[in-house]
C-alpha cells in the first residue's frame, strides 16, 4: 500500500479515466458549455501524464515546461470558446450544439 | 500508509468526483463547480509530483481565470444555459449514446490490454528541491523553450483580440447609429407627422 501515488503507474492510470470521462462527456452532452468543460477535463488528464512521465527524469524539466504551453493554449482555447457561445446564443438564443445547423441548410 | 498516500489518494478523488460532476451536472453552474474540484485535485496531485510550480499557475490560471470564465458565461446566459429541449430528431440521442458508448469500451478494452502486459512497478526516484521549482521551470523556459513562449505570447494576444472581435455585439453598434443623441432627435426629427417616414436633411432646414 506503501506504493500508492509513488509510481508513473497510478498517476497514467488515473489520467487515462479523467481523460476518457471528459470524452465521453464531450460526445454525449448538448450543452455547449458542457462540452467545452469536457474538453478543459481532457487538457487537464493530459497535464497530469506529462508531468507524471517527467517526475522519473531527475534534472529535465521538458514534461512540464510542455504542460505549461498546454495550460496557455487551453486557456486561450478558453476565451474563444466562450465569446463563440455567446455569438451563438445571440443568433439562436439557445446553447444547444444540435441548433448549429447553419451550414446544413 | 504515509501522509503521501492519503494526499494521492484524495486528491485522485477529488479529481475524479469532480470529473463526473462535470459531466453529470444538468445545471452547468454545477458542472463548473465539478471542473473546478478536478483542477484543484490535480494541482494537488502536481504538488505531489515536485511541480511547485506547475500547481500554482494551475491554480491561477485554471481556477481563477478559466472556470471564472465559464462561471461569468453561465450568469450571463441566465436559466436559457441549462435549459434543456427535446431532442430534434429521435435518432440523435441513439447516436449520442451509441458514442459515448463506443468510446467507453475502447478505452477500457485498452486499458486492461495495458495492465496486463505491464510490467512490475517503479518506484519514484528522489529528485532535488529543484525539480519543478520556479527557477529550474524558468531557466528551461527562457533558454530552450523561448521560442515557443514567444508564440505563446502572441498567440494569447491574438485570442483575446479575437474573443473580443467574436463576443462584441454588431447588433447594438448599428442601433446606436440609426438613433442619434435624445437632442439630435429633438431639434433633427419631423415636425409633423407626414414627414414621419422621410429623414430630414441639412438643406430642408
Amino acid at each position: 500500500m506503501n506504493i500508492l501515488g509513488n509510481v508513473v503507474e497510478h498517476y497514467v492510470l488515473l489520467s487515462a479515466v479523467l481523460f476518457t470521462i471528459g470524452a465521453i462527456g464531450f460526445l454525449v452532452r448538448r450543452n455547449v458549455l458542457t462540452q467545452l468543460m469536457s474538453i478543459e477535463l481532457m487538457l487537464n488528464a493530459v497535464n497530469l501524464t506529462l508531468v507524471a512521465f517527467n517526475r522519473r527524469y531527475i534534472g529535465d524539466m521538458n514534461g512540464q515546461v510542455f504542460s505549461f504551453f498546454i495550460i496557455a493554449v487551453a486557456a486561450a482555447e478558453a476565451a474563444v470558446g466562450l465569446a463563440i457561445v455567446l455569438s451563438f446564443y445571440r443568433l439562436k438564443q439557445t446553447v444547444f450544439s444540435d441548433e448549429a445547423d447553419q451550414l446544413r441548410h | 500508509m504515509t501522509a503521501g498516500n492519503v494526499f494521492f489518494a484524495v486528491c485522485s478523488i477529488a479529481a475524479l468526483v469532480g470529473a463526473m460532476c462535470t459531466v453529470l451536472a444538468k445545471n452547468p453552474i454545477r458542472g463548473a463547480m465539478g471542473l473546478l474540484l478536478t483542477i484543484v485535485g490535480i494541482a494537488g496531485l502536481f504538488l505531489k509530483l515536485n511541480a511547485q510550480f506547475l500547481s500554482a499557475i494551475q491554480l491561477i490560471v485554471y481556477a481563477g481565470a478559466v472556470v471564472v470564465l465559464f462561471v461569468f458565461v453561465i450568469m450571463l446566459l441566465g436559466p436559457d444555459a441549462g435549459a434543456n429541449k427535446g431532442d430534434r430528431e429521435p435518432s440523435a440521442k441513439l447516436a449520442r449514446l451509441l458514442a459515448g458508448g463506443l468510446m467507453a469500451v475502447v478505452s477500457v478494452v485498452t486499458l486492461v490490454l495495458v495492465l496486463r502486459t505491464a510490467g512490475a512497478p517503479q518506484r519514484f526516484g528522489h529528485v532535488s528541491d529543484q525539480h519543478g521549482s520556479v527557477e529550474a521551470v524558468g531557466q528551461q523556459l527562457f533558454t530552450k523553450a523561448v521560442v515557443p513562449f514567444e508564440l505563446a505570447t502572441a498567440l494569447l494576444i491574438v485570442a483575446v483580440v479575437g474573443a473580443i472581435a467574436v463576443a462584441r455585439s454588431r447588433h447594438q453598434v448599428r442601433k446606436e447609429k440609426q438613433s442619434p443623441s435624445p437632442t439630435r432627435r429633438f431639434f433633427h426629427g419631423p415636425l409633423h407627422p407626414r414627414d414621419a417616414g422621410r429623414p430630414l436633411t441639412g438643406e430642408e432646414l
